[in-house]
């Protein structure tokens, strides 16, 4: 088995030797790690991609917006990762972002997953029919598991989450009540002698 | 008194870096500190009677166990070489995870030998391998064969058995990454697993040359005396390959300097320092220029070095034997201010050193500050804005935006990964092919062209804006916005300039592995030695820690 720093580093030279710069290069390497780490097939599409990178034209993307949409051929899924990464700040209040027409979005997806980490908000992914949801860089959750190459996204729909409860008041409440179970009733006795603290406050 | 930090512009110039000797901080120092009560073994030991076989030492305390796989194989006298080209040599190490199961020593003797070219798994922490000394490992079994000890002399002048060509840890060749292992206490200083491979090698070459003796001559030969044992290290040779890491780990590097230097802040900082700690500094200063007259060099421009460090030792020594006032306020700050004043670098850095001997509860604690979680500060904080950026590096890198680089000399060289030795190189840019790959390690350059940049961007850009159309640079704005927040994470210095000396960088990640005995070859490869003087195994549990000085 290979090891991540293996994984991190062939995949930053094979990107610079792909033509990125070695700053980008870096970030292809943390990315790729991150995506082996998560049982997703980051090495597969990365050499997938590289090989077909030169014949599929790409097209770059500086400046995101709400919705971005190519106009010939698809983006370059680093790229336009990069920068969502590096404006992710921004995006952030935009709530919802879409790109039509991504090449191999899988290698777009550890961008925003370091992006969900950066401004501390879990993240909905959807290319097309499978979703995933990045929990803060910590995890990713996703309908989709398959050990395949994705080699295009016609739709990718970004959702920044915000940081609310998954469950009902009620709910809680409930649960406490039962956690309450496990403290003890206290006596006066218990008051006067059970805290570490002085007997007045206002000494 | 507040003794400020030293100014990273005079202690990250690489002539300074170039000039740090072993200390407290040492890792193969702080290493035998951590392992010293943890029960040592020899736990399999099937040579043959060449010596050539399978041998097993560990270390364990509680539940976890390091455990190192010897394999001896034969070799032939045209194979051996110290060279990273060479496929073969004398014995093979990995160090273990626990206790290895038959299987694993099955499996691991298929890949051991093989090096960079066998595959390894993450039970596996480290990786080794060792040319023997030949005219000294047969001298030592001849003499031993017959029953007499070897000639100390000669054992001195090399100083060791066996030299190692490498070890590797952290993920190569399939090898455990750090991250498995980071949050075990006993392994939070740096390199600590390379130095207990590199200690537990030690022993098995002095089993080994036992072992041969014995099988030589059974009735005469006698075991090599334990004495001269301690008097043996491990020795090395080191090429280009250690040079980059230094700049490809700026967080580290910055830890690495910033214990140097908080400690000699501290100590200046001592008002009244006990008649115990000036008996103790002086004598580890006075004992340790054994180690300098000890050096066996043919490099021209370390034997000046040595010879301009005795001279300013010697010279140091008479001013603190006849002048100097041990018992005035704040003595080592007066002592640090005259250094810096009257004597060179190489001097002054040797002393710093020694004056952290004395003083256990600064140094130590500082140890385990010698690590770093590099990715932590991988992300670039794109919200901050082009005119932060330019004032970071006006603030951090004033001397490198200086330099003028269309001038061939301070653009002269890049450094390369060769493609059949996949090892670091450096080359002239304009006599040899390949420039067009080079490595992101001219960082002085590329700092430079981020400044000129910079200086024609819109001041209230975000760096998001600004990288969003100038990505090529992006390396070195990562980095500066870690020099920024790490002072010491950065060479002062142009790694490409025609005035390099790539042995400096060297010798600065060998000082704080511990090494004594730095022998250039050249300007771009070394030989030093390791745990020479070191206590044995058996002897760790009493072990005087000033065992360096002895």
């Amino acid at each position: 088995m290979r090891s991540l720093s293996e994984i991190d580093t062939v995949s930053k030279r094979s990107s610079k030797a792909a033509g990125y710069s070695w700053g980008i290069a870096e970030e292809i390497g943390k990315n790729i790690r991150l995506l082996e780490i998560f049982s997703l097939p980051g090495i597969k599409n990365l050499n997938s991609f590289f090989k077909k990178k030169k014949e599929l034209r790409l097209e770059n993307i500086s400046l995101i917006n709400k919705d971005n949409e190519a106009n010939k051929n698809e983006y370059c899924p680093i790229i336009a990762g990069v920068n969502c990464l590096d404006q992710i700040r921004t995006l952030e209040s935009l709530n919802e972002i879409t790109f039509k027409k991504v090449a191999y979005p899988l290698l777009f997806l550890p961008f925003i997953s370091r992006a969900s980490e950066v401004i501390g908000k879990r993240i909905f992914l959807k290319m097309d029919d499978r979703e995933f949801i990045l929990n803060f860089n910590n995890n990713i959750y996703s309908n989709h598991t398959k050990n395949e190459i994705i080699e295009s996204a016609e739709n990718i729909y970004l959702k920044v989450l915000e940081n609310r409860d998954s469950f009902e008041e009620k709910e809680w409440n409930e649960l406490y009540k039962l956690s309450e179970e496990t403290f003890v009733e206290e006596n006066e006795s218990l008051k006067q002698g059970g805290a570490g603290a002085g007997l007045t406050d206002n000494d | 008194m507040n003794v400020p930090l030293r100014d990273p512009y005079v202690v990250m110039k690489l002539s300074r870096l170039g000039s740090f000797h072993q200390s407290k901080l040492s890792f193969l120092r702080s290493f035998l500190k951590e392992f010293k009560d943890w029960e040592y073994k020899r736990d399999l030991f099937e040579l043959n009677e060449h010596g050539y076989g399978t041998a097993v030492y560990s270390f364990k305390k509680k539940n976890r166990v390091y455990s190192l796989i010897c394999f001896a194989n034969e070799l032939d006298e045209n194979e051996r070489s110290d060279r990273v080209i060479a496929t073969k040599w004398d014995t093979a190490f990995t160090l273990f995870d626990g206790v290895p199961a038959k299987q694993d020593i099955e499996r691991l003797k298929n890949e051991v030998p093989k090096q960079e070219f066998g595959r390894l798994s993450f039970k596996e922490l480290t990786l080794s391998r060792a040319n023997k000394s030949v005219r000294v490992f047969n001298h030592v079994v001849e003499s031993l064969s017959k029953g007499v000890q070897p000639d100390r002399e000669l054992l001195d002048k090399v100083g060791y058995l066996y030299r190692t060509t490498a070890v590797y840890g952290s993920g190569k060749f399939g090898l455990a990454d750090r991250f498995r292992i980071k949050d075990r206490k006993e392994i939070y200083g740096p390199f600590r697993l390379e130095m207990m491979l590199v200690y537990l090698v030690r022993q098995f070459t002095f089993d080994q040359v036992n072992h041969v003796a014995k099988n030589k001559n059974p009735t005469k030969a006698v075991k090599l005396d334990p004495e001269i044992c301690r008097n043996l290290g491990i020795g090395n040779s080191t090429g280009l390959g250690m040079a980059p890491f230094i700049v490809n780990h700026p967080t580290l590097l910055n830890n690495w300097i910033s214990a140097r230097e908080t400690s000699l802040k501290k100590i200046r900082e001592i008002k009244n320092i006990s008649n115990e700690e000036i008996e103790l500094f002086l004598g580890c200063l006075k004992k340790s220029i054994k180690n300098i007259t000890s050096w066996n060099t043919e490099s021209e421009y370390q034997i000046i070095k040595i010879k301009s460090l005795l001279s300013d030792l010697n010279k140091f020594i008479m001013h603190l034997d006849k002048e100097f006032n041990f018992k005035q306020d704040f003595a080592f700050n007066e002592m640090y201010l005259h250094l810096e004043k009257n004597y060179c670098e190489e001097c002054i850095e040797y002393v710093v050193s020694m004056m952290m001997e004395p003083f256990d509860d600064i140094v130590t604690p500082l140890i385990q500050e010698m690590s770093s979680e590099e990715g932590k500060y991988f992300n670039i904080p794109t919200e901050r804005t082009v005119a932060d950026l330019k004032t970071i590096l006006e603030n951090k890198y004033s001397e490198i935006l200086n330099i003028d680089f269309s001038k061939k000399e301070n653009n002269l060289n890049f450094w390369f990964i060769s493609k059949n030795k996949e090892e670091p190189r450096l080359a002239n840019r304009f006599d040899e092919n390949g420039a067009d790959l080079e490595q992101p390690l001219a960082i002085a350059r590329d700092i430079k062209k981020l400044y000129d940049l910079l200086s024609v961007s819109k001041n209230s850009w975000t760096i998001a804006k600004f990288l969003s159309t100038n990505n090529e640079l992006r390396h070195v704005v990562r980095r500066a916005f870690i020099v920024e927040k790490f002072p010491y994470s950065e060479i002062q210095d142009n790694t490409i300039g025609q005035e390099i000396m790539p042995i400096d960088m060297l010798r600065l990640k060998l000082s704080f592995f511990g090494a004594l005995k730095f022998d250039p070859r050249s300007d771009k490869w070394l030989r030093i030695c390791m745990f020479q003087g070191a206590p044995l195994p058996e002897q760790l549990k009493k072990y005087d820690e000033y065992w360096i000085y002895n």
